[in-house]
Order: C-alpha cells, then sequence, then structure tokens
C-alpha cells in the first residue's frame, strides 16, 4: 500500500524534499547489513509505500507540492530532478504567487477555498497511481501562513474526500523565540483544527532538533538544511519498511493503519512524538558500536524523563508505583516529573534484533490506568539497517511528551489574544475571535485529557 | 507639481529606468501648502493618476505592494502624496501600501511645514498599511540618507525576491509588525556591511553586525529603541548567515530589550541567502518601538506653536474644500496616536500578572 504525500509551505516542501532524498539514500545504499533477499523485499516496499514507477527508469515521489508563493517549489523541484536518484512528478504541485503573509485567515479562508479544486485535482492523480492507497502524510509547520492554514484546510478536504484512508500530521513546532510573531495564533488554530480532521499530529520541535544538531551531530553552524536533515532521519526511521508481527515474515503493508492501530486508540489523544537513538555525525559511524540492551535503556529513560535527545538525561525519575492513590497535587507531580503514556511503539533497525528484550516497556507503571499495558506496547523490527546506522531505535510515543510544549503555545497565545492584539489582522479575512475562543477551548480540552492521563 | 527635480532625474545616469509616459508634471509647484497638494492637484490630476496608475499594475504578473516615498514638510510630496495614497486605497485596496515619510527636522527652513505635517500624519494613521519614518535631522548629507532609504526599500524587495531558507515576503512584514492597526510607525536601521573578501565571517564580526542594528546610531529617525518598548521586530538578513547566527544573536540581544509583555518573543526573522552587491552580508532590523513617540511629540509642539496664533492659516483656508475642521481632526488624530503610544509605555514598568486561562470541566 501507498502513501502519498502533501507538502505544505516553505517548511512543508524542505522537509519533504530532505525525506524523500533519505529514504531514497537508505534504499539504494550498501550497508543494509542482511541477506539480499531481505534487502530486495525492503526495496520492494519502500519503493512501493514511497515512489512510481517513470518510463525513465528514475523512481518518481508519491507527493504532492503546494505552496502560495513559486521560490521553494522550483528550488525543490530542480534539486531533485538533479540527484538524477529520485525526482518528483513534473506536474504534481501547485503555487501561486503572493503568499500568506504569515496569516493563517489567509491560508485557510482566503487561499483555501480559491484553489481547492486545483489542489485535489492533483492529489486524486497521485491516488490513482497507486495500486492501494494507505493514506496521506502532510508535511506542515505551524508557524507561518500557507503549511498552517492552508495545510490545515487541505487536510479537512482530504478527510471529506477520502473518508476511509488515514491521515496523518506532521506538524513542525517553530523556536520558542519567535521565527514568526503571530506564531502562537497559527500553532492554535492549526492544531485545534487538525484534531478535527486528522487521525494522528505526529510532532517535531525546531529547538530540540537544533540541539541535537549542536550537541550531538557538533555541528557548528546549523543550518535549517541540517536540522531538515535529522527530522527527515526521524520520520524515515519510523516510515521505512518494518515487520509488525512478531514472526512476521513480510514487511507491512498498511504503514499508517498500523501506526494509528498502535498508538491511537482514543480520537482525544492524537499527538505523538518520536525519538529516534543514536543520532551522531557520519563521520564517528564506523567508530561507535552500541548494543541493543543499552540502547533501549537509554530509550525507555528517555520516555519517562521525557528527555529529547540521549544526552542529559535524568536517571532520578522513576515510574510511581502502581496502587497509589492519585491526589490532584500528586497528579501535578506526575506532570513535572514523570512522563505518563498512552501507547507506545518501538521500532528497531539493524543487526540482531531478533531476541531483542523489550519487555521493560511493557511495565504497567509506565501507562496510564484504563489501558491494558499488553495493548498499549508494540514493537517493529527490521534486520535491515537504516541510514548506515549499524543499530536504531526509534521510539513513537503517545504520552504526555508534548504536554508541556502545548500548554507554552497556549499559554502564550491567550497572554496575546487578552491584548486584543493583531486580531484585526485575521477578522480581515473572515477569522473572528469566536473563532479564536473556540480554538482555546478545543486545546484546553486536550491540555486538560493529557495532564489527567 | 514643478519640473525642475523630474527634469534631473530624466537628465541623469537613471533616465532609462523610468518611463516617462509614466511621469506627471505641472509648473507651479505647491507653494508648500497641503492643501494645494492634496485639494487642488489631487482633484484634477485625479484621472490621470489613476490611468498611469492601471496601467503599471496591468504589467505585473502579481502586484502586491505600493511603495511611496514622500516628504511630509512640503506641498506636494505631504499633500499630493497622501492624496495619492487615499486613491491608492479606493482603487486597489487589496494591494499593501508602504510608506517612506521624510519629517522636516526643527531648523526646517519651511516655515508651514508642522501643519503639513501634521495634516499628512492624519492621512498616513488612516490609509497606510505601514509606514518608514525617516528624519531629516539624523543625517546633514542628503546622498547619504538617499542611499539608506534605498537600501532599506531594496533589502526588504530583496528579501522577497531572492531564495533563502527562511523567506520573508511583503505582506508578512505588515502582518508581523503592525499589531493595533493604528500602530503601523517602523524604526528601521541598517546594518552594513563587510567588505572582506573572506567567506567565512567569524562569529564576533557577524554578531557586531547585529549589535549595531539595535544602536542608536545605525537608527533612521533620531530615536533609542533599546529604551523604549518594542512591539515587535523584524530582522532581515542577507549573506551567508544561518538559523544559529540568527539565533545566537537573538539570544544574546534579549535580555537589554524590552518588549511589550504580550509580546516577549515578538521576533520575525528572515534569511535570504544571496548578499548584497559588494558586501558578504546585511541586516536590516524593522521595529515596532514606542521610541517613534517623541518625533510625534515634538511635532505636535513645532504644529501648535503656529496655531495657537493661526498663523498662515489664511494660506490654507483659502483653498477650495478646506475648512478649520481639517485642522482639529487632523491634530486629534495625531493627539489620539500619541496617547496610544503613551498607554503602551505605561505598561513598561508595570507588574506582569499573564490572564487566567479558560476552565475546561472535566
Amino acid at each position: 500500500m501507498s502513501i502519498v504525500a502533501v507538502q505544505l509551505g516553505q517548511c512543508g516542501n524542505q522537509i519533504g524534499h530532505e525525506v524523500f532524498n533519505t529514504i531514497c539514500g537508505d534504499v539504494r545504499g550498501t550497508h543494509g547489513l542482511c541477506s539480499k533477499k531481505e534487502n530486495e523485499a525492503y526495496h520492494d516496499a519502500c519503493t512501493e509505500r514511497f515512489f512510481s514507477e517513470a518510463e525513465s527508469g528514475v523512481p518518481v515521489a508519491r507527493a504532492v507540492l503546494v505552496d502560495m508563493e513559486p521560490k521553494v517549489i522550483s528550488q525543490t523541484l530542480s534539486i531533485a530532478a538533479r540527484s538524477g536518484r529520485w525526482k518528483y512528478d513534473d506536474q504534481s504541485h501547485f503555487c501561486q504567487k503572493q503568499g500568506s503573509g504569515n496569516n493563517w485567515a489567509n491560508g485557510y479562508s482566503v487561499h483555501g477555498p480559491r484553489n481547492k479544486e486545483v489542489i485535489m485535482n492533483l492529489v486524486q492523480k497521485e491516488v490513482e497511481k497507486c495500486d492501494r492507497l494507505s493514506g496521506f502524510f502532510t508535511i506542515m509547520s505551524m508557524a507561518g501562513g500557507t503549511g498552517s492554514g492552508l495545510g490545515a484546510f487541505v487536510t479537512q478536504c482530504l478527510r471529506d474526500a477520502f473518508p476511509t484512508s488515514f491521515i496523518l500530521n506532521h506538524v513542525i513546532w517553530p523556536y520558542g523565540t519567535g521565527e514568526v510573531i503571530v506564531q502562537n495564533y497559527n500553532s492554535v488554530l492549526t492544531l485545534s483544527h487538525l484534531y478535527q480532521s486528522s487521525d494522528a499530529l505526529l510532532v517535531h520541535e525546531n529547538d530540540v532538533i537544533h540541539k541535537i544538531c549542536a550537541q550531538l551531530m557538533h555541528i557548528k553552524q546549523i543550518s535549517f538544511r541540517d536540522v531538515n536533515q535529522v527530522i527527515a532521519h526521524q520520520l524515515g526511521s519510523v516510515f521505512q519498511p518494518a515487520h509488525t508481527a512478531e514472526a512476521g515474515l513480510h514487511y507491512s503493508r498498511n504503514p499508517l493503519g498500523d501506526l494509528m492501530e498502535t498508538l491511537v486508540p482514543h480520537p482525544e489523544f492524537k499527538m505523538l512524538g518520536l525519538r529516534n537513538i543514536p543520532q551522531m555525525p557520519e563521520n564517528s559511524l564506523a567508530y561507535s558500536t552500541f548494543n541493543w540492551p543499552g540502547l533501549l535503556k537509554h530509550l525507555r529513560q528517555m520516555l519517562i524523563a521525557n528527555a529529547k535527545m540521549e544526552e542529559g538525561i535524568d536517571w532520578q525519575v522513576r515510574p510511581l508505583c502502581p496502587g497509589s492513590s492519585i491526589s490532584s497535587s500528586h497528579s501535578t507531580n506526575k506532570l513535572l516529573h514523570f512522563n505518563t503514556s498512552l501507547a507506545n511503539l518501538v521500532i528497531l533497525r539493524g543487526k540482531d534484533t531478533h531476541g531483542v528484550d523489550v519487555g521493560s516497556f511493557r511495565d504497567p507503571s509506565l501507562y496510564t490506568s484504563w489501558l491494558n499495558p499488553q495493548d498499549a506496547f508494540n514493537v517493529w523490527k527490521t534486520p535491515r539497517a537504516f541510514n548506515k546506522y549499524e543499530k536504531s531505535a526509534s521510539l513513537v510515543s503517545n504520552s504526555q511528551f508534548l504536554l508541556k510544549p502545548l500548554d507554552n503555545v497556549v499559554g502564550k497565545a491567550w497572554n496575546m489574544f487578552a491584548s486584543k492584539a493583531y486580531i484585526h489582522q485575521y477578522t480581515k479575512f473572515g477569522i473572528e475571535e469566536e473563532d479564536f475562543l473556540d480554538s482555546f477551548t478545543a486545546l484546553e480540552q486536550v491540555i486538560s485529557s493529557y495532564t489527567n492521563l | 507639481m514643478e519640473e525642475g527635480v523630474v527634469n534631473e532625474i530624466l537628465q541623469g545616469p537613471l533616465r532609462d529606468v523610468f518611463d516617462s509616459k509614466q511621469l506627471i508634471t505641472d509648473v507651479s509647484g505647491s507653494g508648500n501648502n497641503w492643501a494645494v497638494g492634496y485639494k487642488v492637484y489631487g482633484c484634477q490630476y485625479r484621472e490621470n493618476i489613476v490611468e498611469k496608475l492601471r496601467k503599471t499594475a496591468e504589467h505585473c504578473d502579481c502586484l502586491q505592494c505600493f511603495f511611496i516615498i514622500h516628504s511630509m514638510g512640503g506641498g506636494t510630496g505631504s499633500g499630493l502624496g497622501t492624496f495619492v495614497l487615499n486613491l491608492l486605497e479606493d482603487e486597489f485596496p487589496e494591494v499593501y501600501r508602504f510608506v517612506t515619510s521624510v519629517y522636516p527636522s526643527g531648523e526646517d527652513d519651511v516655515v508651514t511645514s508642522p501643519y503639513n505635517s501634521v495634516l499628512a500624519m492624519k492621512e498616513l494613521n488612516e490609509h497606510a498599511d505601514c509606514v518608514l519614518p525617516i528624519e531629516n535631522e539624523v543625517r546633514s548629507d542628503i546622498l547619504f540618507l538617499n542611499l539608506q532609504t534605498f537600501e532599506v526599500k531594496l533589502l526588504i524587495y530583496y528579501s522577497a525576491r531572492f531564495e533563502g531558507s527562511l523567506n520573508m515576503d511583503l505582506n508578512e512584514i505588515s502582518m508581523n509588525l503592525v499589531p493595533f492597526p493604528r500602530l503601523h510607525y517602523l524604526v528601521s536601521s541598517l546594518t552594513p556591511l563587510y567588505t572582506l573578501a573572506d567567506v567565512n565571517i567569524p562569529s564576533r564580526r557577524l554578531d557586531q553586525m547585529f549589535s549595531d542594528a539595535f544602536s542608536r546610531d545605525h537608527q533612521l529617525i533620531r530615536a533609542d529603541p533599546k529604551h523604549s518598548l518594542y512591539l515587535a521586530c523584524a530582522l532581515l538578513v542577507r549573506g551567508n548567515v544561518q538559523v544559529s547566527d540568527l539565533r545566537r544573536n537573538i539570544e544574546r540581544l534579549k535580555p537589554s530589550l524590552h518588549f511589550v509583555s504580550w509580546n516577549q518573543e515578538g521576533w520575525k526573522t528572515s534569511l535570504c541567502s544571496v548578499p548584497p552587491v559588494g558586501h558578504s552580508h546585511s541586516l536590516l532590523a524593522l521595529a515596532n518601538n514606542t521610541c517613534v513617540k517623541p518625533t510625534f511629540v515634538e511635532l505636535k509642539d513645532r504644529f501648535m506653536k503656529l496655531y495657537k496664533k493661526k498663523a498662515h492659516l489664511h494660506h490654507y483656508l483659502q483653498v477650495d474644500g478646506m475648512e478649520q475642521g481639517c485642522f482639529s481632526e487632523a491634530l486629534s488624530s495625531l493627539s489620539d496616536l500619541i496617547e496610544e503610544y503613551n498607554e503602551l509605555d505605561a505598561t513598561k514598568c508595570g507588574l506582569r500578572t499573564d490572564p487566567s486561562r479558560l476552565k475546561i470541566a472535566v
């Protein structure tokens, strides 16, 4: 089954390009460290998922590129084509000239309806190229105007047009200290709308990835390209083929469906965080060895202590004993220190994955009391190494990972809303104060739900 | 409205840049009288102006913005200039109107410049999307002033035209820097511009560029934004600068700047990879800051000195369509604006209490 990617806005298109680049590089690489048969199966599964065939033999990404100004798309298309290893379909993009002005309302209420038909036609064409459609993977940032506003509108349209397909939104949280001044407004409006149409939101925070680039990848002058490449690596580690059943002989045919089934048991809880270890500069890879118990130990502690990367983990944080009474101050303590999960998925790629013991992730004290931990945890594996890492472990988590960032964003947006600053910029495109209030209400509800896990 | 300056341009090195069919001139000038510029020439040339605007607009694939450049103190730039501003709003309501206004100095030799400026201010308050004030007092060298203005425009323009890892379009300036419709006066500062052949600039040189942008000496109006209140700030960088350089400098400079309580992280950033000609980097800082207030307060004072004595008023009132009411309305518009800035400044030292969040029933 295939996934159609929808790249929205500057961020969406820049990241989307890196994702396809990483996937293609991984599949063509000679560092698979597995049998030829395994490698071929991996290659076939990946190709079916992300690429379609062209007469020239160069794989064509299953993607629709959308932006309200032309520079980024034209750059993205040409860089991909020049690589010679893969490309985008020349027809599969849509752009306008004037941009969305960082204005969510402009993206949602003006550009969305105006261009709905053209965009959905492009999506339909990509869908028709698939033998079977698993669903949609949209990539966007929350901070700007196109990815966020038009992205929310397009997600709604996808839901209406394809009611039985899965929709996973990859959402980029901007730097806390501002890329766009109205980013918190745009974020609140985006998240509240996506929650209604999307199956799950997979989140990456720029601040977190920036730290990974600085402290783990040792990059001195970090560019957006560096940040995007780390994000692409992490996404690839989730979406590349893996065996989902314990004794699985075939690669999963329905990646998005499997993801939703394992991680989103309840529609109130759709926020997914992602961790991937190890991360290091490429030239260090040859000199580093890891063992699975060590990696899993780190990953588990990262989950419990809500650590963003494998350095600076707080090892003091411990799960609470099951059966202890939950008073309100206790839950506050839980909020501050211990990350409670709803569901977790661990993906292991590389050497010696068979027989790796993941029992520590099944510990009931990691999870909320109203779910059976046997249902809450899953593990996928493949002996095929990913992106030159001999061993790579990923954690996709539906937990309180994003509670604090979400609370921060809503808090700042509310602070600004109370002074009515910038509201006139939204009302002039048809988003009124009541719409803002609806969005705030929806997100406070999400915050409350996650707090009470 | 007189031919001298336009003729000079047409004979100068830039003559081929301008389409001579798109020029409108008259003979006698506006006599440094806003009313003549606005009411007399405005009416007279309205159709002509609209026709020429439409013609130019038709050549554009996508018209995003009008740049208006004028002075406030005289008659034509001030009067006819603000008339044109009104016109643009009527004829092209969805196109942004950016105005660069040259404010007169205290020693301006045009006696009636305060009247002209205050009458023009009312129009700017109501019809401009963004105004970049520039003061004649800052630099006595007119050539430098013109160059700086031009550089500012160019920087904004090229950030939109050329590629970078974080693009910024012109409409984003208004969106990010104008939190309330009338508070759309921006201070700008430009920092050069190291002519180094070495592409890998050592960090501290780059950092110096950022520091300079916030210093008093690099502002294009006589103002000290560091000691006033920021409502919002945009940094437009060109050249080989990455997001980490931006972040590092924002972190470094933030503690010494005062931001309004509801916009503590009020930064808008853009990175354009194409450097300006002859230089490896440049930085334009555009800020919405209460440090513009003194400029307006002084203007009001100079206006009042004349208005109290009714000096030169008859030159204006004798123009068809002008009444005393125009003056009082303009004065009131300026006073209201100053009051809005006062209210914001008052929050600067106050204790900050965040408004309580919505409560959800569990």
